[in-house]
Protein backbone atom coordinates (compact mmCIF):
# COMPACT_ATOMS: atom_id res chain seq x y z
CA UNK A 1 0.00 0.00 0.00
CA UNK A 2 2.64 2.22 1.10
CA UNK A 3 4.41 1.95 -2.76
CA UNK A 4 1.48 2.33 -4.58
CA UNK A 5 0.24 5.56 -2.59
CA UNK A 6 3.94 6.44 -3.46
CA UNK A 7 3.63 5.69 -7.24
CA UNK A 8 0.29 7.54 -7.01
CA UNK A 9 1.32 10.87 -6.08
CA UNK A 10 1.98 12.69 -8.97
CA UNK A 11 5.36 14.14 -10.13
CA UNK A 12 5.09 17.73 -9.77
CA UNK A 13 4.75 17.09 -5.66
CA UNK A 14 7.63 17.71 -4.94
CA UNK A 15 6.78 18.46 -0.98
CA UNK A 16 4.38 15.38 -0.80
CA UNK A 17 8.00 12.92 -2.26
CA UNK A 18 10.16 15.06 0.54
CA UNK A 19 7.60 14.29 3.04
CA UNK A 20 7.69 10.71 1.87
CA UNK A 21 11.11 10.42 2.40
CA UNK A 22 11.20 11.24 5.81
CA UNK A 23 8.48 9.31 7.00
CA UNK A 24 10.12 6.43 5.15
CA UNK A 25 13.72 7.36 7.30
CA UNK A 26 12.01 7.88 10.36
CA UNK A 27 10.28 4.29 10.19
CA UNK A 28 13.79 3.14 9.03
CA UNK A 29 15.33 4.72 12.04
CA UNK A 30 12.36 3.24 14.56
CA UNK A 31 13.41 -0.26 13.19
CA UNK A 32 17.11 0.61 14.46
CA UNK A 33 18.16 -1.00 10.94
CA UNK A 34 21.82 0.14 10.47
CA UNK A 35 22.43 2.42 8.18
CA UNK A 36 25.21 0.42 6.24
CA UNK A 37 22.80 -2.58 6.05
CA UNK A 38 20.26 -0.38 3.90
CA UNK A 39 22.99 1.31 2.16
CA UNK A 40 24.23 -1.87 0.67
CA UNK A 41 20.49 -3.07 0.33
CA UNK A 42 20.55 -0.17 -1.81
CA UNK A 43 22.80 -1.20 -4.45
CA UNK A 44 20.23 -2.85 -6.39
CA UNK A 45 18.83 0.29 -7.27
CA UNK A 46 22.22 1.47 -9.05
CA UNK A 47 21.29 0.27 -12.93
CA UNK A 48 18.11 2.17 -12.47
CA UNK A 49 19.74 5.19 -10.69
CA UNK A 50 22.32 5.16 -14.43
CA UNK A 51 19.07 4.97 -16.84
CA UNK A 52 17.44 7.39 -14.75
CA UNK A 53 20.42 9.93 -14.88
CA UNK A 54 20.74 9.34 -18.65
CA UNK A 55 16.83 10.30 -19.30
CA UNK A 56 17.73 13.78 -19.74
CA UNK A 57 20.93 13.65 -22.03
CA UNK A 58 18.58 11.30 -24.32
CA UNK A 59 15.09 12.69 -23.84
CA UNK A 60 13.19 14.03 -27.02
CA UNK A 61 10.92 17.09 -26.82
CA UNK A 62 11.42 20.50 -25.67
CA UNK A 63 15.04 21.58 -23.73
CA UNK A 64 16.01 23.62 -21.18
CA UNK A 65 19.24 24.96 -20.20
CA UNK A 66 20.88 23.58 -16.62
CA UNK A 67 24.08 24.80 -16.08
CA UNK A 68 25.34 25.20 -20.01
CA UNK A 69 23.84 21.82 -21.05
CA UNK A 70 21.06 21.48 -22.81
CA UNK A 71 18.74 18.71 -21.50
CA UNK A 72 15.26 17.35 -22.43
CA UNK A 73 12.31 18.98 -20.19
CA UNK A 74 10.19 15.48 -20.20
CA UNK A 75 14.16 13.66 -19.51
CA UNK A 76 14.87 15.99 -16.28
CA UNK A 77 11.16 15.26 -14.81
CA UNK A 78 11.27 11.41 -15.82
CA UNK A 79 14.73 11.07 -13.81
CA UNK A 80 13.35 13.30 -11.16
CA UNK A 81 10.41 10.55 -11.19
CA UNK A 82 12.27 7.03 -11.63
CA UNK A 83 14.51 8.05 -8.78
CA UNK A 84 12.26 9.46 -6.36
CA UNK A 85 9.97 6.55 -6.59
CA UNK A 86 12.34 3.80 -6.91
CA UNK A 87 13.71 5.20 -4.12
CA UNK A 88 10.96 5.35 -2.02
CA UNK A 89 10.07 1.40 -3.30
CA UNK A 90 13.47 0.28 -2.88
CA UNK A 91 13.47 1.64 0.96
CA UNK A 92 9.79 0.01 1.53
CA UNK A 93 10.91 -3.55 0.38
CA UNK A 94 14.46 -3.15 2.69
CA UNK A 95 12.16 -2.10 5.75
CA UNK A 96 10.12 -5.22 5.34
CA UNK A 97 12.18 -7.67 4.29
CA UNK A 98 14.71 -6.37 7.42
CA UNK A 99 11.90 -6.36 10.13
CA UNK A 100 10.34 -9.62 9.42
CA UNK A 101 11.13 -13.36 9.20
CA UNK A 102 11.09 -14.77 5.99
CA UNK A 103 8.56 -17.36 7.38
CA UNK A 104 6.49 -14.55 8.41
CA UNK A 105 6.42 -12.78 4.99
CA UNK A 106 5.72 -15.80 3.36
CA UNK A 107 2.77 -16.77 5.60
CA UNK A 108 1.78 -12.48 4.85
CA UNK A 109 2.02 -13.41 1.11
CA UNK A 110 -0.68 -16.57 1.72
CA UNK A 111 -2.98 -14.30 3.54
CA UNK A 112 -3.02 -11.79 0.77
CA UNK A 113 -4.66 -14.34 -0.79
CA UNK A 114 -1.36 -15.52 -2.99
CA UNK A 115 -2.17 -18.83 -4.76
CA UNK A 116 -1.07 -21.49 -1.89
CA UNK A 117 1.12 -22.91 -4.58
CA UNK A 118 3.16 -20.20 -5.09
CA UNK A 119 3.89 -19.88 -1.41
CA UNK A 120 4.66 -23.24 -1.12
CA UNK A 121 6.75 -23.06 -3.65
CA UNK A 122 8.22 -20.30 -2.16
CA UNK A 123 8.62 -21.71 1.32
CA UNK A 124 10.74 -24.43 -0.19
CA UNK A 125 12.98 -22.41 -2.48
CA UNK A 126 14.26 -20.58 0.77
CA UNK A 127 14.30 -23.38 2.42
CA UNK A 128 16.58 -24.70 0.69
CA UNK A 129 18.35 -21.74 -0.94
CA UNK A 130 21.09 -21.65 1.22
CA UNK A 131 21.97 -25.19 1.03
CA UNK A 132 22.09 -25.21 -2.63
CA UNK A 133 23.78 -22.10 -2.26
CA UNK A 134 26.08 -23.28 0.21
CA UNK A 135 26.86 -26.22 -2.52
CA UNK A 136 27.76 -24.25 -5.04
CA UNK A 137 30.32 -22.03 -2.85
CA UNK A 138 31.74 -25.12 -1.48
CA UNK A 139 32.36 -26.45 -5.30
CA UNK A 140 33.93 -23.00 -6.04
CA UNK A 141 36.17 -22.88 -3.06
CA UNK A 142 36.98 -26.36 -3.95
CA UNK A 143 37.89 -25.25 -7.34
CA UNK A 144 40.18 -22.33 -5.75
CA UNK A 145 41.88 -24.39 -3.42
CA UNK A 146 42.66 -26.71 -6.04
CA UNK A 147 44.14 -23.32 -8.38
CA UNK A 148 41.45 -22.63 -10.55
CA UNK A 149 39.76 -19.75 -10.21
CA UNK A 150 37.88 -17.77 -13.31
CA UNK A 151 37.72 -14.69 -13.92
CA UNK A 152 36.44 -14.24 -17.89
CA UNK A 153 33.14 -15.62 -19.25
CA UNK A 154 35.20 -18.26 -21.66
CA UNK A 155 36.84 -19.94 -18.47
CA UNK A 156 33.78 -20.82 -17.44
CA UNK A 157 33.83 -24.29 -18.68
CA UNK A 158 34.24 -26.19 -15.15
CA UNK A 159 31.72 -23.42 -13.59
CA UNK A 160 29.43 -24.48 -15.67
CA UNK A 161 30.37 -28.24 -15.23
CA UNK A 162 29.45 -27.78 -11.33
CA UNK A 163 26.13 -26.00 -12.07
CA UNK A 164 25.55 -28.68 -13.65
CA UNK A 165 25.57 -31.43 -11.06
CA UNK A 166 24.42 -28.77 -8.65
CA UNK A 167 21.27 -29.27 -10.96
CA UNK A 168 21.31 -33.19 -10.91
CA UNK A 169 22.13 -33.06 -6.74
CA UNK A 170 19.36 -30.57 -6.74
CA UNK A 171 16.72 -32.19 -8.62
CA UNK A 172 17.49 -35.39 -7.03
CA UNK A 173 17.13 -33.79 -3.23
CA UNK A 174 13.75 -32.19 -4.56
CA UNK A 175 12.57 -36.05 -5.00
CA UNK A 176 14.11 -37.33 -1.90
CA UNK A 177 12.42 -34.53 -0.15
CA UNK A 178 9.25 -35.09 -1.61
CA UNK A 179 9.36 -38.94 -1.25
CA UNK A 180 10.06 -37.76 2.80
CA UNK A 181 6.64 -36.06 2.96
CA UNK A 182 5.40 -38.63 1.19
CA UNK A 183 6.39 -41.01 3.92
CA UNK A 184 5.36 -38.38 6.93
CA UNK A 185 1.59 -38.56 5.22
CA UNK A 186 1.63 -36.02 2.80
CA UNK A 187 -1.59 -36.12 1.35
CA UNK A 188 -0.80 -32.93 -1.50
CA UNK A 189 -2.06 -30.34 0.12
CA UNK A 190 -0.96 -27.69 2.24
CA UNK A 191 -1.52 -27.22 5.38
CA UNK A 192 -1.86 -23.17 6.74
CA UNK A 193 0.22 -22.94 10.22
CA UNK A 194 -0.04 -19.92 12.94
CA UNK A 195 -3.64 -18.46 12.46
CA UNK A 196 -3.30 -15.92 15.16
CA UNK A 197 -5.04 -12.88 14.71
CA UNK A 198 -3.58 -9.26 15.26
CA UNK A 199 -4.54 -7.48 17.86
CA UNK A 200 -6.18 -4.07 17.36
CA UNK A 201 -3.00 -2.16 18.77
CA UNK A 202 -1.18 -3.85 15.97
CA UNK A 203 -3.36 -3.57 13.45
CA UNK A 204 -3.75 0.40 14.20
CA UNK A 205 0.24 0.87 14.27
CA UNK A 206 0.80 -1.58 11.00
CA UNK A 207 -1.57 0.95 9.20
CA UNK A 208 -0.12 3.97 10.35
CA UNK A 209 2.91 4.47 8.06
CA UNK A 210 0.72 2.81 4.77
CA UNK A 211 -2.04 4.90 5.87
CA UNK A 212 0.07 8.78 6.34
CA UNK A 213 1.28 7.94 2.70
CA UNK A 214 -2.21 7.12 1.36
CA UNK A 215 -3.55 10.72 2.96
CA UNK A 216 -0.27 11.83 1.75
CA UNK A 217 -1.25 10.85 -1.51
CA UNK A 218 -4.58 11.74 -2.01
CA UNK A 219 -3.61 15.49 -0.43
CA UNK A 220 -0.87 15.38 -3.61
CA UNK A 221 -3.78 14.54 -5.93
CA UNK A 222 -6.91 17.19 -4.78
CA UNK A 223 -4.32 20.06 -3.43
CA UNK A 224 -2.46 21.37 -6.11
CA UNK B 1 16.93 -6.34 -16.02
CA UNK B 2 14.49 -5.63 -12.93
CA UNK B 3 11.88 -2.78 -13.18
CA UNK B 4 11.63 -0.46 -10.04
CA UNK B 5 8.17 1.00 -8.88
CA UNK B 6 7.14 4.37 -10.63
CA UNK B 7 9.42 3.49 -14.23
CA UNK B 8 5.90 2.29 -15.60
CA UNK B 9 2.69 3.86 -15.80
CA UNK B 10 0.05 2.03 -14.18
CA UNK B 11 -1.81 0.94 -17.10
CA UNK B 12 1.10 -0.77 -18.42
CA UNK B 13 1.99 -2.25 -14.84
CA UNK B 14 -1.39 -3.47 -14.39
CA UNK B 15 -1.60 -4.48 -17.85
CA UNK B 16 1.35 -6.82 -17.86
CA UNK B 17 0.42 -8.03 -14.54
CA UNK B 18 -2.98 -9.42 -16.21
CA UNK B 19 -1.23 -11.27 -18.96
CA UNK B 20 1.57 -12.46 -16.34
CA UNK B 21 -0.63 -13.56 -13.91
CA UNK B 22 -2.44 -15.43 -16.59
CA UNK B 23 0.54 -17.46 -18.13
CA UNK B 24 1.91 -18.14 -14.41
CA UNK B 25 -1.34 -19.69 -13.52
CA UNK B 26 -1.76 -21.67 -16.19
CA UNK B 27 1.58 -22.55 -15.80
CA UNK B 28 0.82 -23.94 -12.27
CA UNK B 29 -1.85 -25.84 -13.74
CA UNK B 30 -0.02 -27.97 -16.45
CA UNK B 31 2.95 -28.24 -13.93
CA UNK B 32 0.45 -29.45 -11.33
CA UNK B 33 -1.24 -31.46 -13.63
CA UNK B 34 1.83 -32.98 -14.80
CA UNK B 35 3.97 -33.77 -11.68
CA UNK B 36 0.60 -34.18 -9.04
CA UNK B 37 1.61 -34.07 -5.79
CA UNK B 38 5.29 -33.97 -6.47
CA UNK B 39 4.96 -30.36 -7.85
CA UNK B 40 5.80 -28.18 -4.71
CA UNK B 41 8.96 -29.83 -3.52
CA UNK B 42 10.74 -30.34 -6.68
CA UNK B 43 9.59 -27.03 -8.22
CA UNK B 44 11.22 -25.21 -5.04
CA UNK B 45 14.28 -27.06 -5.59
CA UNK B 46 14.48 -26.20 -9.16
CA UNK B 47 13.71 -21.90 -8.33
CA UNK B 48 16.45 -22.82 -5.29
CA UNK B 49 18.74 -23.71 -8.13
CA UNK B 50 18.10 -21.03 -10.19
CA UNK B 51 18.61 -18.73 -7.62
CA UNK B 52 21.88 -19.67 -6.81
CA UNK B 53 22.99 -19.46 -10.32
CA UNK B 54 21.77 -16.12 -10.83
CA UNK B 55 24.66 -14.95 -8.13
CA UNK B 56 27.10 -15.64 -10.92
CA UNK B 57 28.09 -12.21 -12.22
CA UNK B 58 30.07 -12.14 -15.21
CA UNK B 59 31.97 -8.79 -16.74
CA UNK B 60 30.32 -7.55 -20.01
CA UNK B 61 32.44 -4.82 -20.12
CA UNK B 62 32.79 -0.95 -19.40
CA UNK B 63 32.23 -1.06 -15.88
CA UNK B 64 28.72 -3.46 -15.85
CA UNK B 65 28.49 -7.33 -14.95
CA UNK B 66 25.77 -9.45 -16.27
CA UNK B 67 23.90 -11.92 -14.03
CA UNK B 68 22.58 -15.43 -15.53
CA UNK B 69 18.67 -15.09 -16.14
CA UNK B 70 18.22 -19.06 -16.13
CA UNK B 71 14.83 -18.78 -17.32
CA UNK B 72 15.78 -20.33 -20.66
CA UNK B 73 18.24 -23.21 -18.84
CA UNK B 74 15.31 -23.85 -16.36
CA UNK B 75 12.62 -24.81 -18.88
CA UNK B 76 15.21 -26.74 -21.27
CA UNK B 77 16.20 -28.72 -17.94
CA UNK B 78 12.60 -28.87 -16.50
CA UNK B 79 10.13 -28.11 -19.12
CA UNK B 80 8.34 -24.83 -19.41
CA UNK B 81 5.68 -25.27 -17.09
CA UNK B 82 7.39 -26.21 -14.42
CA UNK B 83 10.26 -23.67 -15.23
CA UNK B 84 8.27 -20.70 -15.66
CA UNK B 85 6.83 -21.35 -12.26
CA UNK B 86 9.93 -21.87 -10.90
CA UNK B 87 11.38 -18.59 -12.73
CA UNK B 88 8.37 -16.66 -11.68
CA UNK B 89 8.50 -17.56 -7.55
CA UNK B 90 12.43 -16.42 -8.32
CA UNK B 91 11.30 -13.14 -9.54
CA UNK B 92 8.59 -12.51 -6.76
CA UNK B 93 10.79 -13.43 -4.07
CA UNK B 94 13.54 -11.20 -5.09
CA UNK B 95 11.03 -8.14 -5.46
CA UNK B 96 9.24 -8.82 -2.39
CA UNK B 97 12.06 -10.09 -0.20
CA UNK B 98 15.37 -8.67 -1.93
CA UNK B 99 14.32 -5.21 -3.23
CA UNK B 100 15.09 -6.21 -6.69
CA UNK B 101 12.26 -4.99 -8.51
CA UNK B 102 9.19 -2.89 -7.45
CA UNK B 103 6.02 -4.51 -6.02
CA UNK B 104 3.82 -2.69 -8.62
CA UNK B 105 6.30 -3.68 -11.20
CA UNK B 106 5.82 -7.36 -10.39
CA UNK B 107 3.41 -7.76 -13.39
CA UNK B 108 6.18 -7.02 -15.92
CA UNK B 109 8.85 -7.78 -14.35
CA UNK B 110 7.62 -11.53 -14.12
CA UNK B 111 6.11 -11.25 -17.85
CA UNK B 112 9.60 -10.54 -18.77
CA UNK B 113 12.15 -12.31 -16.38
CA UNK B 114 10.10 -15.38 -16.25
CA UNK B 115 7.06 -16.29 -18.95
CA UNK B 116 8.78 -14.44 -22.32
CA UNK B 117 12.16 -15.80 -21.11
CA UNK B 118 10.82 -19.06 -20.88
CA UNK B 119 8.80 -19.45 -23.47
CA UNK B 120 11.45 -17.91 -25.99
CA UNK B 121 13.57 -19.86 -24.82
CA UNK B 122 11.64 -23.37 -25.24
CA UNK B 123 10.48 -22.60 -28.32
CA UNK B 124 13.55 -22.08 -29.87
CA UNK B 125 15.21 -25.27 -28.50
CA UNK B 126 12.49 -27.48 -29.19
CA UNK B 127 12.67 -26.06 -32.78
CA UNK B 128 16.19 -26.17 -32.75
CA UNK B 129 16.73 -29.74 -31.89
CA UNK B 130 13.86 -30.70 -34.53
CA UNK B 131 15.91 -29.38 -37.29
CA UNK B 132 19.39 -30.05 -36.14
CA UNK B 133 21.17 -33.40 -36.62
CA UNK B 134 20.62 -35.54 -33.62
CA UNK B 135 23.87 -35.32 -31.28
CA UNK B 136 25.13 -33.44 -28.12
CA UNK B 137 26.70 -30.65 -30.23
CA UNK B 138 22.75 -29.59 -31.69
CA UNK B 139 21.90 -30.01 -27.80
CA UNK B 140 24.85 -27.34 -27.27
CA UNK B 141 23.77 -24.66 -30.06
CA UNK B 142 20.53 -25.20 -29.26
CA UNK B 143 20.95 -24.26 -25.72
CA UNK B 144 23.17 -21.36 -26.87
CA UNK B 145 20.60 -20.22 -28.84
CA UNK B 146 17.79 -20.48 -26.65
CA UNK B 147 19.67 -18.52 -24.12
CA UNK B 148 20.50 -15.95 -25.90
CA UNK B 149 17.43 -15.29 -27.99
CA UNK B 150 15.69 -15.37 -24.55
CA UNK B 151 17.54 -12.81 -22.68
CA UNK B 152 17.06 -10.54 -25.99
CA UNK B 153 13.57 -10.99 -26.03
CA UNK B 154 13.05 -10.24 -22.32
CA UNK B 155 14.91 -6.96 -23.16
CA UNK B 156 12.91 -6.27 -26.40
CA UNK B 157 9.35 -6.80 -24.33
CA UNK B 158 10.90 -4.42 -21.81
CA UNK B 159 11.25 -1.51 -24.68
CA UNK B 160 7.49 -2.40 -25.64
CA UNK B 161 6.62 -1.78 -22.18
CA UNK B 162 8.84 1.40 -22.02
CA UNK B 163 7.38 2.62 -25.09
CA UNK B 164 3.96 1.69 -23.72
CA UNK B 165 4.22 3.69 -20.81
CA UNK B 166 7.71 4.73 -19.80
CA UNK B 167 8.34 7.21 -18.04
CA UNK B 168 11.08 10.02 -19.91
CA UNK B 169 10.23 10.59 -23.56
CA UNK B 170 13.52 9.27 -24.63
CA UNK B 171 13.69 8.06 -28.45
CA UNK B 172 12.58 4.34 -28.81
CA UNK B 173 14.98 3.42 -30.71
CA UNK B 174 17.98 4.67 -28.49
CA UNK B 175 16.08 2.63 -25.74
CA UNK B 176 16.48 -0.14 -28.03
CA UNK B 177 20.06 -0.14 -28.94
CA UNK B 178 21.16 0.49 -25.48
CA UNK B 179 19.02 -2.21 -23.90
CA UNK B 180 19.03 -4.57 -26.26
CA UNK B 181 22.79 -4.07 -27.23
CA UNK B 182 23.81 -4.73 -23.68
CA UNK B 183 21.45 -7.50 -23.19
CA UNK B 184 23.08 -9.25 -26.68
CA UNK B 185 26.40 -9.23 -24.89
CA UNK B 186 24.71 -10.79 -21.56
CA UNK B 187 22.51 -13.16 -23.63
CA UNK B 188 25.82 -14.46 -25.02
CA UNK B 189 27.17 -14.95 -21.37
CA UNK B 190 23.71 -16.73 -20.97
CA UNK B 191 24.16 -18.93 -23.56
CA UNK B 192 27.49 -19.86 -23.02
CA UNK B 193 26.98 -21.01 -19.39
CA UNK B 194 23.60 -22.67 -20.33
CA UNK B 195 24.96 -24.32 -22.57
CA UNK B 196 27.65 -26.00 -20.98
CA UNK B 197 25.15 -26.47 -18.03
CA UNK B 198 22.71 -28.98 -20.33
CA UNK B 199 26.15 -30.70 -21.69
CA UNK B 200 27.14 -31.40 -18.19
CA UNK B 201 23.65 -32.41 -16.97
CA UNK B 202 23.67 -34.55 -20.40
CA UNK B 203 27.06 -36.38 -19.71
CA UNK B 204 25.92 -37.48 -16.50
CA UNK B 205 21.75 -37.48 -16.45
CA UNK B 206 20.48 -37.24 -19.95
CA UNK B 207 17.10 -38.94 -18.99
CA UNK B 208 16.76 -36.02 -16.81
CA UNK B 209 16.45 -32.73 -19.79
CA UNK B 210 12.97 -32.54 -20.25
CA UNK B 211 13.83 -30.13 -23.48
CA UNK B 212 15.20 -33.29 -25.21
CA UNK B 213 11.75 -35.64 -24.53
CA UNK B 214 12.81 -37.33 -21.42
CA UNK B 215 11.01 -38.20 -18.64
CA UNK B 216 12.44 -35.57 -16.31
CA UNK B 217 10.80 -36.92 -13.40
CA UNK B 218 11.53 -40.40 -11.86
CA UNK B 219 8.95 -40.96 -9.51
CA UNK B 220 5.45 -42.07 -10.32
CA UNK B 221 2.86 -40.02 -12.06
CA UNK B 222 4.56 -38.41 -14.72
CA UNK B 223 4.89 -39.38 -18.33
CA UNK B 224 7.34 -37.06 -21.19
CA UNK B 225 6.81 -34.25 -22.36
CA UNK B 226 5.51 -34.55 -26.22
CA UNK B 227 4.57 -31.72 -28.13
CA UNK B 228 3.10 -33.33 -31.51
CA UNK B 229 2.11 -30.84 -34.33
CA UNK B 230 0.33 -28.20 -32.19
CA UNK B 231 3.86 -27.64 -30.34
CA UNK B 232 5.94 -27.30 -33.66
CA UNK B 233 3.54 -24.74 -34.90
CA UNK B 234 3.03 -22.75 -32.02
CA UNK B 235 7.38 -22.99 -31.47
CA UNK B 236 7.18 -21.76 -35.11
CA UNK B 237 5.02 -18.74 -34.22
CA UNK B 238 7.14 -17.79 -31.76
CA UNK B 239 10.16 -17.51 -33.39
CA UNK B 240 8.66 -16.01 -36.31
CA UNK B 241 7.52 -13.64 -33.93
CA UNK B 242 10.64 -12.86 -32.51
CA UNK B 243 12.58 -12.52 -36.41
CA UNK B 244 9.66 -9.74 -36.65
CA UNK B 245 10.06 -7.84 -33.35
CA UNK B 246 13.89 -7.68 -33.19
CA UNK B 247 15.37 -8.77 -36.55
CA UNK B 248 12.90 -6.52 -38.88
CA UNK B 249 13.34 -3.24 -38.00
CA UNK B 250 16.94 -3.44 -38.14
CA UNK B 251 16.77 -4.22 -42.09
CA UNK B 252 17.97 -1.87 -44.48
CA UNK B 253 15.74 1.10 -45.64
CA UNK B 254 17.43 1.15 -48.62
CA UNK B 255 15.41 0.18 -51.66
CA UNK B 256 15.91 -2.95 -53.03
CA UNK B 257 17.31 -4.51 -56.25
CA UNK B 258 15.02 -3.76 -58.45
CA UNK B 259 13.51 -0.18 -57.20
CA UNK B 260 17.08 0.85 -57.15
CA UNK B 261 17.86 0.06 -60.98
CA UNK B 262 13.89 0.90 -62.14
CA UNK B 263 14.74 4.16 -60.07
CA UNK B 264 18.70 4.49 -61.97
CA UNK B 265 16.84 3.71 -65.62
CA UNK B 266 13.93 6.42 -65.02
CA UNK B 267 11.26 3.87 -65.54
CA UNK B 268 10.22 3.94 -62.13
CA UNK B 269 7.74 7.16 -62.59
CA UNK B 270 5.64 5.14 -64.83
CA UNK B 271 5.21 2.57 -62.50
CA UNK B 272 1.54 3.01 -60.65
CA UNK B 273 0.63 2.93 -57.09
CA UNK B 274 -0.11 -0.32 -55.56
CA UNK B 275 -4.27 -1.28 -55.76
CA UNK B 276 -4.38 -1.46 -52.00
CA UNK B 277 -1.59 1.89 -50.78
CA UNK B 278 -4.41 3.08 -48.82
CA UNK B 279 -4.89 -0.13 -46.97
CA UNK B 280 -4.10 0.48 -43.31
CA UNK B 281 -0.88 -1.76 -42.97
CA UNK B 282 0.39 -0.52 -46.40
CA UNK B 283 4.33 -0.44 -46.71
CA UNK B 284 4.48 -1.85 -44.09
CA UNK B 285 3.14 0.81 -41.21
CA UNK B 286 0.30 1.07 -39.57
CA UNK B 287 -1.82 4.42 -39.58
CA UNK B 288 -1.62 6.01 -36.28
CA UNK B 289 1.48 4.41 -34.88
CA UNK B 290 4.15 7.17 -35.43
CA UNK B 291 7.12 5.88 -34.78
CA UNK B 292 8.22 4.16 -37.79
CA UNK B 293 9.89 0.94 -35.69
CA UNK B 294 7.10 0.10 -33.86
CA UNK B 295 4.69 0.36 -36.68
CA UNK B 296 7.04 -2.05 -38.91
CA UNK B 297 7.00 -4.32 -35.73
CA UNK B 298 3.14 -4.12 -35.28
CA UNK B 299 2.48 -4.57 -39.05
CA UNK B 300 4.84 -7.79 -39.15
CA UNK B 301 3.10 -9.15 -36.34
CA UNK B 302 -0.25 -8.71 -38.02
CA UNK B 303 1.24 -10.62 -41.10
CA UNK B 304 2.77 -12.98 -39.31
CA UNK B 305 -0.56 -14.12 -37.33
CA UNK B 306 -2.96 -13.79 -40.92
CA UNK B 307 -0.57 -16.07 -42.71
CA UNK B 308 -0.66 -18.37 -39.75
CA UNK B 309 -4.36 -17.67 -39.94
CA UNK B 310 -4.55 -18.34 -44.15
CA UNK B 311 -2.17 -20.97 -43.87
CA UNK B 312 -3.30 -22.86 -41.27
CA UNK B 313 -7.28 -22.50 -42.81
CA UNK B 314 -6.17 -24.29 -46.19
CA UNK B 315 -4.25 -27.08 -44.50
CA UNK B 316 -7.49 -27.56 -42.15
CA UNK B 317 -9.50 -27.98 -45.66
CA UNK B 318 -7.21 -30.44 -47.12
CA UNK B 319 -7.25 -32.48 -43.91
CA UNK B 320 -10.96 -32.21 -43.86
CA UNK B 321 -11.54 -33.53 -47.41
CA UNK B 322 -8.94 -36.43 -46.61
CA UNK B 323 -11.01 -37.24 -44.41
CA UNK B 324 -13.90 -37.09 -45.97
CA UNK B 325 -12.67 -39.02 -49.16
CA UNK B 326 -11.15 -41.96 -46.81
CA UNK B 327 -14.16 -42.77 -44.79
CA UNK B 328 -16.73 -43.03 -48.19
CA UNK B 329 -13.77 -46.01 -49.64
Amino acid sequence: MFVLAAVAIPREAFWAHALAGSLLLGVIVLAELPAGFVARRMIVEVPILIFALLLPFVGRGETTQVVGLTLSVEGLWGAWTILAKATLGVGASIVVSATSTVPDLIRALGRLHVPRVITAIAGFMVRYLDIVAGEFSRRRVAMASRGYEPRWLWQGGPLAQSAGSLFIRSFERGERVHQAMVARGFSGRIPVYGAEKATPGQWLAGLSVPGAMVTLAVLSLTVP
Amino acid sequence: MHIPDGFLNGATSAGTAVVAAGSVGLSIRKAGAYLQDNMIALTGLVAAFVFALQMLNFPVGAGTSGHLLGGALAVILVGPWLGITAMSVVVIIQALLFADGGVTALGPNVLNMAVITGLAGWSLFRVMIRLLPKSWVSVTVATFTAALVSVVASSVAFVLEYGFGGRGNVELGTVFAAMVGVHFIIGIGEGLISAATVAAVGAARPELIAGLGGAGITSQGSRPIRSGVWGFAFSGLVVAALLVLVVAPLASSEPDGLERVTADQGLIESAEEHVLAESPLAEYEVDGVEDEAAGTRVAGVVGVLVTFGIGAAIVGVFVVLRKRSATTV
